[in-house]
This record gives C-alpha cells, sequence and structure tokens, in this order.
C-alpha cells in the first residue's frame, strides 16, 4: 500500500546524519548566486533558514503575514530550549534525549529524524549565544538549565519567561543581516496563498500584498513551507490569532501528503476561558510545573470557596497521587486529560461556563515557603505578572487557576529525511511539518525542531536537490503560473460575493472549533468524530453560501484574510476527525475513548497502528497512506510516568 | 458596560482620515480591549459597513504587533501594558474612549489603526546583530558572562518594536527603541567588538528614516510596555562618544 520513502539512512544511528551529509551533493560556492529559494514564513525555522541561506551565498525571497519577521508566533513561547549538554552532569546524553522524545511521542516518529534532532541540539545552544541571545546565567557566568515536563534531568536553557522572543530576535537579526547584503529580499503583510506546480515540482507562490490587496506570482527553484501549526482550527488556542494552515493546506491540495493531523496537542497550563466572547487562550509556561502543585478540592462542596479557606488535608494533589514518580511533571497529554477528567467529575474550580466549572489550582505557595518569595520572582516574575494582568489575581498569594488549550499541532506536511515533502521540490520545516515529535510533544522542543531544521538540516538538503536536479527557466506567462493565479483570483471572487451572504468568519470558525473540541480535542469517540464529519460538510457548504465578508478586495481587508483562513481551516477540520477515527488505538495526545484503561491511560496498539498516516489529496475523499516505523533502537514500551 | 469610542478611519495613506463614533454595548469587565473592538467589528460586518483595521497577533503581549493611541495615551493609561493585555475592568463605565494610530511621519498610517512600522526592520538591517555564521559558534560555555550583565542585557532585549516610544514622543524619535538593542549587544562579550560600528550605523538609519532626536523628554520610558529603561540611551551614548 505504502509509496512512501522516507529516504531514511542505514547503519548505526549515530553514524546516520553523518554519513547522509557526506552523500548529499553540494552547490559550489560560485553556483548558489544561481539558485532562487521562496521561504514562507518567519518564525523560528524560517529566519534561521533565510539567514543560513543566504549567508551561503543563496538568492532568497521570504515572505510574511506579520508587519515584521520578528512578530512570527515562535516568539510566544515562554519555557525554553532543550539541549543535551549535560552541563549538569545528571546523565543526560543525545541518547537520553533522542529516547525521550521518542518516548514521550509514544512511538509514532521516526528514530533517525529524533536521533538526528538530538544530535544537533547541543549546536542551536552555541549558534544562540554567539548571537546574543541572553540566556540565565549563574552567578559563575555559567548557563543555567532547568527540568521540563516528562523528563528526568535538567538540559532546558531559558532566558526568563521568553525564550522564544529571545531565539526570535537572535534568528530575525542573522536574517536581517542578509537582507542588508541583498541576499535576501523579504516581504512582510504578504500572505502565499498557492504553489505553482509546474512538470510535478514545486516552483512558486502566487500571494496577495494584504495592505494592497494585489496578487502577484514569484518563481524560483524550490520552495519552502515554514508557516507553524494549526491549532488555531480549534477557534480558541493558545495560538497568536494569525496563525493558519492556509500554506500547508494549499500544498496538501497540491500533492503534499498531509500525516497525523489528528495529533493536537493540548497544553496543560493555560488559563481557563472566562466567558463567550474571548477571543484567545494564553499559556502559562509549562516551566511552572516544575514548582507549583497542582490540586484540586477533596469535596464537591469546596469548589466555590476561595482557596485560602479550603484546608490541607481537603486539597486533592491528584498529579503526585497518580503519578508519584513524575508527579506534577508528567508528559503534558497525561496532565490534561487528568485534569479534564477531574473537572469532568465535578472537582472544578472557577466560573462556571456551561453549568461546569473548567480549572483546577496551581499552587506556588510552598515553593515561595522553601525557596523565598525573591527566588521565586527571579525564576518566574514575569509569568506571575502576565497572569495577573489577565486575571486580577496575585499567584503569590492565591494559586492560579489553570485548564488545558490547544497549542501544538505534532501532525502537519510529511516529509522525508530531507524534509521534502511529496511534492517535488517543496519542503517544509518547524511546526508545519510531522517530522520529529510523534504523536504527542515534549516541552521545549519545538523551538530546537524549528531551529535544527532552519539551520542545520535545511540549508544542506535543500543544496542537495539543487545540486542533483535541473531548473528549466519558467516565466510568468507560463500556463501554470497563470492557472494558479486565476485560481486564486476566482476563490477570493467567491468569498467577496457569496450567494446568500449573511455571517462572519467568525461565526463560521467559533461553529468549527466547537466541533474539534467537541469531538477531535482531549479525547475522541468514533460515533462522536463520524457525527463531527458530517456536521463538517455541511459546515463547509453553509460557508461558501454565507459568508460575508464587508468592504472591497483590492484593499487592506482583515475580514477576507480571515475567511480565506477559516475556509482551510474547516477542511483540515474534517481530515483531523478522518485521522483520529482512522486510528483506532490511543497513543500521546490522541486518546480514543474505546482505547484507554480503566485508568484513563493510552493502550496503544503497535500491532496495528504503527505507522505514519499520511493523507493525499483527492476531490471526493483524501486517501490514506501508511508509513510504518521501525524501531530497531529502542524497544516500543507501554509509557509508563507513574 | 457601555463604551462611546471615536474611532480614527482612514481610508489609505493618501487620503485624510477622521474620527467616527461608535456606541458598544454589554462589554465585560474581563474582556480585553481588542477583544471589545473583535465585537465592534462584529457588528460592522452585520450592518454591512467595512472593519475597523487594526494589527494585533498574540494577544499577550509579546509579538508587538498591537498599537492604539487610547485617550492620548500609547497602549492605554496603564502602564506596562500592551494594547492587548488591556482589559475594560480598567475603565470605568460609559467611558468615552478616543481610539488612534501611532502618529509619526516615519510609520505612515496604512489604514484606520494600522501603521506601516518598516522603518523598524531597516533600522535593525543596519547593523542590529551579531555578524556570525551559522556553524562558526564556540561552545556556549567558553565565554563566561556574568549574572548581572546577562541579566541587564536581557532587560534591554525585552523590547518588542511596537513603537510606543516613538508615537509618544515629542520628537517622533527611536532612541529608545535604537538604544535597547545597542545596549542589549553592547553588554554581552559576544557583541562588544562591533559595538561602535552597529551604534552609528543605526543611529545613522534611524536619522535616515526620518525619526527625530531625542530631546530627554522621557516619555517614552514611561509608556513602554517592557519597561525598557533610560539608562539604554545613556549607555548608547557613551557608545557613541
Amino acid at each position: 500500500m505504502s509509496i512512501l520513502n522516507a529516504k531514511e539512512p542505514i547503519g548505526p544511528l549515530e553514524m546516520r546524519w553523518k554519513k547522509h551529509l557526506f552523500d548529499l551533493a553540494l552547490v559550489a560556492p560560485q553556483n548558489r548566486n544561481k539558485h532562487k529559494i521562496i521561504v514562507i514564513g518567519t518564525g523560528l525555522a524560517g529566519a534561521s533558514l533565510c539567514a543560513t541561506l543566504g549567508e551561503a551565498g543563496y538568492r532568497v525571497s521570504s515572505f510574511c503575514f506579520q508587519d515584521s519577521p520578528r512578530r512570527a508566533h515562535s516568539i510566544a513561547a515562554q519555557g525554553g530550549i532543550n539541549a543535551t549538554k549535560n552541563y549538569q552532569n545528571d546523565g543526560d546524553s543525545v541518547w537520553r534525549l533522542f529516547y525521550d522524545t521518542i518516548k514521550g511521542g509514544d512511538f509514532r516518529a521516526r528514530e533517525s529524524n529524533v536521533y538526528r534532532l538530538a544530535e544537533l541540539s547541543a549546536n542551536i545552544i552555541d549558534q544562540a549565544v554567539a548571537q546574543g541571545v541572553p540566556f540565565a546565567r549563574e552567578y559563575s557566568g555559567y548557563l543555567v538549565n532547568r527540568s521540563f515536563g516528562g523528563t528526568q534531568v535538567s538540559r532546558t536553557f531559558y532566558a526568563r519567561g521568553q525564550t522564544g522572543q529571545q531565539l526570535l530576535l537572535g534568528a530575525y537579526g542573522a536574517m536581517s543581516r542578509q537582507v542588508e547584503s541583498g541576499q535576501v529580499t523579504h516581504h512582510s503583510r504578504t500572505e502565499m496563498l498557492e504553489i505553482i506546480t509546474i512538470d510535478s515540482k514545486a516552483r512558486g507562490v502566487v500571494v496577495r500584498d494584504l495592505v494592497s490587496g494585489e496578487l502577484s506570482t514569484h518563481l524560483a527553484d524550490c520552495v519552502v513551507l515554514c508557516t507553524g501549526g494549526y491549532s488555531n482550527a480549534y477557534y480558541l488556542s493558545t495560538n497568536a490569532k494569525g496563525c493558519n494552515t492556509s500554506a500547508t493546506w494549499r500544498a496538501f491540495k497540491q500533492g503534499a501528503y498531509f500525516a497525523n493531523p489528528g495529533f493536537t496537542q493540548i497544553h496543560p497550563t493555560c488559563i481557563p476561558p472566562t466567558g463567550e466572547n474571548q477571543s484567545k487562550l494564553t499559556l502559562m509556561s509549562e516551566s511552572l510545573r516544575n514548582d507549583g502543585r497542582i490540586w484540586a478540592p477533596k469535596n464537591k462542596a469546596d469548589c466555590e470557596k476561595n482557596p485560602k479557606d479550603i484546608k490541607e488535608e481537603d486539597r486533592d494533589y491528584f498529579l503526585e497521587r497518580m503519578y508519584p514518580a513524575f508527579s506534577n511533571l508528567v508528559p503534558r497529554d497525561v496532565a490534561s486529560r487528568t485534569v479534564k477528567y477531574i473537572c469532568d467529575e465535578g472537582y472544578g474550580v472557577g466560573v462556571k461556563i456551561h453549568n461546569q466549572r473548567l480549572g483546577v489550582y496551581l499552587d506556588f505557595s510552598n515553593v515561595i515557603e522553601k525557596i523565598g518569595l525573591e527566588a521565586v520572582e527571579e525564576k518566574y516574575g514575569n509569568l506571575f505578572e502576565m497572569y495577573e494582568r489577565i486575571t486580577d489575581e496575585n499567584p503569590y498569594e492565591t494559586p492560579m487557576k489553570i485548564y488545558p488549550a490547544p497549542h501544538y499541532s505534532m501532525g502537519g506536511l510529511w516529509v522525508d529525511y530531507n524534509l521534502m515533502t511529496t511534492l517535488d521540490g517543496l519542503f517544509a520545516a518547524g511546526e508545519a511539518n510531522f517530522s520529529d515529535h510523534g504523536a504527542n510533544r515534549l516541552g521545549a522542543s519545538a523551538l530546537m525542531q524549528g531551529l535544527a531544521d532552519g539551520y542545520f538540516i535545511l540549508p544542506q538538503t535543500i543544496a542537495n536537490y539543487l545540486a542533483r536536479n535541473t531548473f528549466d527557466d519558467i516565466d510568468e506567462n507560463h500556463d501554470q503560473v497563470q492557472a494558479a493565479l486565476s485560481s486564486v483570483k476566482n476563490r477570493i471572487d467567491q468569498l467577496m460575493q457569496a450567494p446568500d451572504a449573511q455571517h462572519s468568519p467568525e461565526y463560521f470558525h467559533q461553529k468549527l472549533g466547537k466541533v474539534l473540541w467537541e469531538s477531535c480535542g482531549m479525547s475522541r469517540e468514533k460515533g462522536k468524530l463520524e457525527q463531527a464529519i458530517v456536521e463538517l460538510n455541511d459546515l463547509k457548504r453553509e460557508f461558501w453560501q454565507k459568508i460575508k465578508v464587508t468592504g472591497i478586495d483590492k484593499d487592506l481587508n482583515q475580514t477576507l484574510e480571515r475567511a480565506g483562513r477559516v475556509a482551510d481551516f474547516i477542511e483540515l477540520g474534517e481530515l483531523m476527525c478522518k485521522d483520529a477515527l482512522k486510528r483506532e488505538e490511543s497513543c500521546g495526545a490522541h486518546a480514543r475513548e474505546e482505547y484507554l484503561s480503566s485508568a484513563g491511560e493510552a493502550k496503544r496498539d503497535d500491532e496495528n497502528f504503527s505507522f505514519v498516516s499520511a493523507w493525499e489529496y483527492h476531490k471526493e475523499s483524501a486517501k490514506l497512506h501508511e508509513e510504518h516505523l521501525h524501531f530497531e533502537f529502542i524497544k516500543p514500551t507501554v509509557r509508563n510516568y507513574k | 458596560m457601555i463604551f462611546t469610542l471615536h474611532i480614527w478611519r482612514q481610508k489609505s495613506p493618501q487620503v485624510e482620515g477622521n474620527f467616527s463614533t461608535y456606541t458598544i454595548n454589554d462589554i465585560d469587565g474581563d474582556t480585553s480591549f481588542l477583544e471589545m473592538l473583535d465585537q465592534l467589528n462584529e457588528q460592522l460586518i452585520h450592518q454591512d459597513e467595512d472593519c475597523i483595521v487594526f494589527d494585533y497577533d498574540c494577544r499577550e503581549g509579546i509579538c508587538g504587533a498591537c498599537s492604539l493611541v487610547i485617550n492620548g495615551y500609547p497602549h492605554g493609561e496603564k502602564t506596562a501594558t500592551t494594547t492587548c493585555q488591556l482589559y475594560m475592568r480598567e475603565y470605568k463605565n460609559e467611558t468615552e474612549l478616543w481610539i488612534e494610530p501611532w502618529r509619526a511621519s516615519s510609520f505612515p498610517v496604512l489604514k484606520d489603526l494600522t501603521v506601516d512600522r518598516s522603518a523598524f526592520d531597516r533600522i535593525i538591517q543596519s547593523g542590529g546583530y551579531v555578524s556570525v555564521h551559522t556553524g562558526s559558534a564556540p561552545e556556549a560555555n567558553n565565554i563566561l558572562v556574568k549574572k548581572n550583565t546577562a541579566d541587564e542585557a536581557f532587560s534591554a532585549a525585552e523590547c518588542i518594536g511596537c513603537g510606543a516610544c516613538v508615537a509618544v514622543c515629542p520628537n517622533a524619535s527611536a532612541t529608545l527603541f535604537v538604544a535597547a538593542k545597542i545596549s542589549h549587544l553592547d553588554l554581552l562579550p559576544q557583541g562588544k567588538i562591533e559595538t561602535t560600528e552597529r551604534a552609528h550605523n543605526m543611529t545613522q538609519q534611524m536619522e535616515v528614516e526620518g525619526f527625530g532626536s531625542c530631546s530627554n523628554h522621557r516619555h517614552c520610558e514611561r509608556v513602554c510596555p517592557k519597561g525598557i529603561s533610560l539608562q539604554n540611551i545613556t549607555r548608547m551614548n557613551n557608545i557613541l562618544g
């Protein structure tokens, strides 16, 4: 059945990337300026790639929808970035990070890719420090580490609660240097709306200037999507409002397979929703779980009380009780499901929405007592401030309230070991690909992956692609270029002139979010998924009949931008449900109610589901391909955090 | 709560803008300022009107996209806050709110409340980085950095590039923005080597972009959502000599 070739090198794991590097073809320095590369998205993966390709001597055109590359959503990552430096002498190694990541992903990721990620991690820290990223330091001047969810070593580097911002500013600086040198031509406020495919190769893009509304085409030798994840499909998520699937979805429709769309991560420590008009949810860094203790009242009668009035013996530290070995540091999926379970059982705290209290306490009183207020402030000051600003409650005095929220999508475009999709010449990096996190991502590993892809992997594998292929000259009069352009025009016309225009993009987005959250969120079930697929089909039809966009298209029109993104999210939502339905097992973040143990833990089915699901677009119904996973070095075991 | 909103509407950079007045009802105290504008835009769509354009993205105070002058204050009167982190509980019921874009000739209005801040990108391009090649970095712990120095560098690096400092400055100067980047990199041994050249290039680019000079009004520090300190300007001036 499978026609997927992951192009993994063979041989000893620790030699694979080294050997592969040697086998990859090179482009000589004097020839690099002849090649043009298009990079979509300028978060950690995109900016680091632009910087590296630019300094290597390629011509790069980059695009982002924000008004500056520095604002990409990587900026919001708070907690940290992992690296196997073993500065703490606590037994860390490349092998252990590899092992933790494979196990954390519940044995649904490719060994070769994950090992390479672990190998490159240390180098990323060196690179970032050299760029002037102000990581936290000891009084001795050495770099500090902390531990993070799902691991038993301290390998996380951080810059207060703004690690993503500082790493992105490093990559943005490096990219800006190449803009200055003329190697990178950057376009802000520009959104990619179509991939141009010629002779079965990705050769360019159609973009819309978000200020003037003008469409234009850009051609190159290859295209790289660094366009992030799709958690905003759920409407309320921790992602920035602009995050969308449109680039990856257009790629999917052009022939790139979409892998594991149902693997989405619900982050356990977010600020609970307070009302129905909320536009997004805010994440509180998982690092808080290092020192905060999670609890709920033992008695339902206490749920309305001020937490200060609930006696110590009436508090249920449920993660510590249920998972004594990892306690508050269990992986994200386990923590999220357990919190949901506690609230579903009626022990939640906070505001009642739809007759349920969605929240549990995250309490810092013990650690404040132990290490003092000042030390806690040093570690978490800006996170506490952020919490207080949003909720009007002081977490130094009152325990925080937290609840899970969609946060990260492990699924994404299917890529081989070279990070190339099934469409030749189209690469995907960072959260936009499915590559490294399996069915669940561990904390502090998204920044690591984005930068590994951009700084170290793609510059080599793209060179190989350029060296091994020839590229006919094409210009914008080419039939395929014009066809792509007119399909984008048609789609915009349809959005502007729906037959029975009634509802805003938000209306449809909220409806979509509700369906996905109920049926394809923290727990999934066959009947609900089947129902969701029907509902989303109806929603899609209703959307194209009734979508209402005011204003004109040749203008800065944010309603039109949103409408286009929601249209893609609805289609993706259906594929997410199909994927979740097809996977009749529980693994990582994918919890099928039919396949959970009585204790609520995931029951993985390696015999039947040890594969990556890769969906191929067909007009009627997407077709599933399976990439079977081979575990040569780590024996899949039951993921047990007790 | 009910609010009367006077919002700057401007179709494009070329045409003149003016204030339009709207009323919005049923606003909860836990609604953020931008969520209130979202709700107003939903009303406008319902009434077949073009929505009010404003910049936003992360809505958690870190991306630096949002940029509104509210009753004369960039990001509103509450200190150390971006507009997206401003909640309506800060305002009394039935308050009148005047909402404008950043006003500076180097930040031309694109439409309504949205301005073009690409001048900031060009200032960074002129030298706001360490010139290190990917792959050539030494082992991270080979160069030690004093904790206090690293903390100070971090505090300067916290700038989110929103432009509130420019919006509030009577001279529309970008000095705080420029000084923060120069300071951040000057404090670290990795950035120190290029510090003089960087400072000259960046301040020169600031002038080319048409930003004014600093004449010590110090309003910038007060409105900065990240509390970037004026000490950075002192440090920059010392580097420039």
